[in-house]
């Protein structure tokens, strides 16, 4: 009896494994086709390409190099143009939060909200998170010409779908005590929220919050590539006129930002979060 | 405090009100903090001239200006010549008149229904606007010379010496120039969508394009009616089906190979990173740089710099999407990792695994969710990447949506390929989650 278990256990691990080996050897044929079916559709090869892959780079410093100390002034220069991406970034993740805080009350199935609105909410979420920025960007910046409020407003818009879908899974886990409690007392459902969910909620949804605004810093710097101001248009110019040292140098700041916002909001989680509220 | 009700506060003891205030304090003054930055942002984006010099009228027009498309009644005055065709298009024009469009280039009548009517003489017009009258207009001596019924000129006409137009409703435009006099009709639809406006197939119902695709009786010699078909729908020259279907193939493309690629040298390099199976801090702190170098970089400088070196293409696309997600699914690995259970790796030591069998039967089952949920996430958001950095120049449907957006004069094709990324997006958003419900059993609910 044992022996015939035995049998059928080490058949089904043989089986198991025969199609983990084989998924693993479709999805590597998958991946090679991948690249060669990409590679051709390129305008440029895989091969000819690898050898320039480092010329461009290369260019662009020695050309910063040729300017010695003129490209140091450069980074005053471009300041502007970065405080406007960061200034679009923090909007959209500010309005995008309050938004997404909205609709993440509204879509929890602990919070007492009529059930007949969570689906409806959640659909709402879902489809304002998978709109591209991008569309909305293009579109906004037609009809109100080209600015960084429609960067903003894009960003935005993506965001509080984003976030109103992970701030109502916080919601979700919270403990509902404090809630029947401040109910007991006679508070409404407005008093319930502010005193029993938001003090529950706080620290996850800053860690989302600071999250996210590092994510809309890449995306509005993006998006500043159509148009909509910011470091991105003054790369798309810098880079269209081949001006290699403010290439080098916007590059440069963009980095710098961004390591800097990574770096700070892993600080700011894990000091005013707390660790276990690191996700 | 103004949420706590008057009652409430009279039999509140004094250190809890005490303590409520305190705990408000924190919140206020984030919450001035940032309606202060909300200000400062308004005059920084300069939002009131922004409001002042925005053309919602132009929104509104383009939306409608999606779903509609116009047929123009040219007559050119330097040509002497007169056509009908859809959007001014030269391989769009009418071989025949329509039937509201009656006479020849030197007289002629354009009925554009509900009694409004256009008669063309020579280098005049007449146009009847029920409830308002006649207008005419006749070009003198390189003057446009018109004349209105009586009463306040209405705000849809303008009229100057070089140009008038006139546009009573949405779907009526007359145009008038010393070069050339336009009368526009708009119709709902989209127009030439299946088969180019020359093709002998425009206009056929679905019921006549099945009888004739099992038909015998060839309409192009050289190929069977089902594959000319095919082939008239693939290459319209318009609208452009294959040339967009194999962009949205480019795109999708880019997304999974550039995840794959990530995940695939991610995971080897989180275990590099990872302290509980790296006892080398040098190397483990030289892979985490590394990690946030290729992250900080940002996909896109990646695809600038890549673009550069490959062309455009999803190659190109693939690769940036491939850097700089190695190093943000590189940390979420490696932070997953530094989490795993101890127990389940030493138990497989104990039967005497080796290294490599540790790894994979102690390991690999633990971080598996982890590994697939993310992966599964990634591809979901760079799809919508993918998007974005083609319109940078990467290739795929965000260069086709740049470029139609920049090139045509008719919002009918934008929005066609607006909705496809759409449903596109929707796809990979509905394919991703519920992989991820049927892979990761009793994980996440949604």
């Amino acid at each position: 009896m044992v022996e015939v278990m035995r049998q059928e256990v080490l058949a089904l691990e043989g089986r198991r494994r025969l199609y983990t080996g084989l998924s693993l050897a479709l999805l590597l044929a998958v991946v090679l086709s991948g690249y060669s079916e990409a590679s051709a559709l390129n305008s440029g090869g895989f091969l000819q390409g690898l050898s320039k892959f480092f010329d461009y780079p290369a260019q662009i410093v020695m050309q910063a190099w040729d300017q010695g100390w003129a490209f140091w002034a450069l980074f005053p220069k471009f300041l502007p143009a970065l405080i406007e991406t960061l200034n679009i970034a923090a909007v959209a993740t500010l309005i995008g939060a309050v938004f997404a805080m909205i609709l993440s009350l509204l879509s929890s199935r602990n919070l007492e909200v009529p059930p007949a609105v969570i689906p409806v909410v959640r659909r709402i979420m879902d489809i304002m998170r998978a709109f591209p920025e991008l569309i909305i960007a293009l579109f906004l910046i037609f009809v109100l010409g080209a600015s960084p409020v429609p960067a903003a407003i894009a960003v935005a818009f993506h965001t509080s779908g984003a976030l109103g879908k992970l701030f109502s899974e916080v919601n979700e886990n919270i403990d509902v005590k404090p809630l029947e409690g401040l109910k007991a007392v006679g508070g409404n459902w407005l008093q319930r929220v502010r005193f029993g969910v938001i003090p529950q909620v706080l620290p996850n949804y800053s860690s989302y919050f600071l999250l996210r605004f590092e994510i809309n810093v890449r995306a509005s710097a993006i998006l500043g590539f159509v148009g909509a101001g910011g470091i991105g248009t003054e790369l798309s110019r810098a880079i269209g006129w081949g001006a290699g040292s403010e290439t080098a140098a916007l590059f440069l700041m963009l980095f710098l930002s961004i390591v800097a916002i990574d770096q700070l909001s892993s600080y700011l989680r894990r000091h005013f979060v707390g660790a276990d509220n690191f996700s | 405090m103004a949420v706590i009700s008057d009652q409430g506060a009279a039999v509140m003891a004094e250190p809890v009100r005490i303590s409520v205030k305190k705990a408000s304090a924190v919140p206020m003054l984030l919450l001035a903090g940032v309606v202060l930055y909300l200000f400062y942002a308004w005059t920084a984006f300069d939002i009131t001239a922004l409001l002042a010099r925005a053309q919602l009228s132009k929104g509104a027009l383009l939306i409608s200006d999606a779903v509609a498309y116009k047929t123009h009644v040219t007559k050119n005055f330097r040509r002497g010549d007169f056509e009908v065709a859809i959007e001014g298009e030269r391989h769009a024009t009418f071989k025949t008149l329509p039937d509201w469009v009656t006479g020849d280039a030197n007289k002629f009548t354009v009925d554009l229904g509900e009694g409004y009517v256009v008669r063309v003489e020579d280098k005049s017009l007449a146009f009847e606007v029920p409830d308002y009258g006649i207008i005419r207009s006749k070009l003198v001596d390189g003057k446009i010379v018109t004349q209105v019924p009586d009463g306040p000129v209405p705000e849809w006409l303008k009229i100057r010496d070089v140009k008038f137009e006139a546009r009573p409703t949405f779907s009526r435009r007359v145009q008038f120039t010393r070069a050339k006099l336009e009368i526009h009709k708009f119709q709902y639809g989209w127009e030439n969508f299946w088969f180019p406006f020359t093709s002998e197939l425009h206009g056929k119902s679905f019921g006549e394009l099945v009888s004739l695709a099992t038909s015998d009786d060839r309409l192009n010699p050289d190929q069977a009616n089902w594959q000319y078909i095919l082939s008239s729908f693939w290459g319209n020259p318009e609208w452009q089906h294959g040339h967009v279907a194999v962009a949205l193939f480019e795109t999708i493309l880019m997304a999974v190979l550039g995840t794959v690629t990530a995940a695939f040298c991610g995971l080897p390099l989180a275990f590099v990173a990872a302290s509980n199976f790296n006892p080398n801090s040098t190397v483990r702190f030289v892979v985490r740089r590394v990690f946030d170098f290729v992250r900080g970089i940002d996909m896109l400088i990646w695809s600038l710099i890549f673009i550069r070196a490959f062309g455009l293409g999803p190659l190109t696309g693939s690769l940036a999407i491939a850097f700089t997600d190695t190093g943000s699914l590189g940390k979420l690995f490696s932070e997953a990792l530094e989490n795993i259970d101890r127990k389940q790796v030493e138990g497989v030591g104990a039967t005497g695994a080796n290294r490599w069998q540790r790894y994979r039967f102690g390991v690999i089952p633990q971080i598996l969710p982890v590994f697939t949920s993310q992966f599964l996430y990634y591809v979901e958001s760079n799809t919508r990447s993918a998007t974005v950095i083609g319109a940078l120049g990467a290739g795929g449907i965000g260069l086709v949506l740049v470029e139609t957006m920049r090139t045509s004069r008719d919002w009918e094709n934008t929005f066609y390929i607006i909705s496809l990324i759409i449903v596109m997006v929707f796809m990979m958003d509905g394919a991703s989650s519920w992989l991820r419900r049927k892979l990761i059993a009793g994980g996440e609910s949604r």
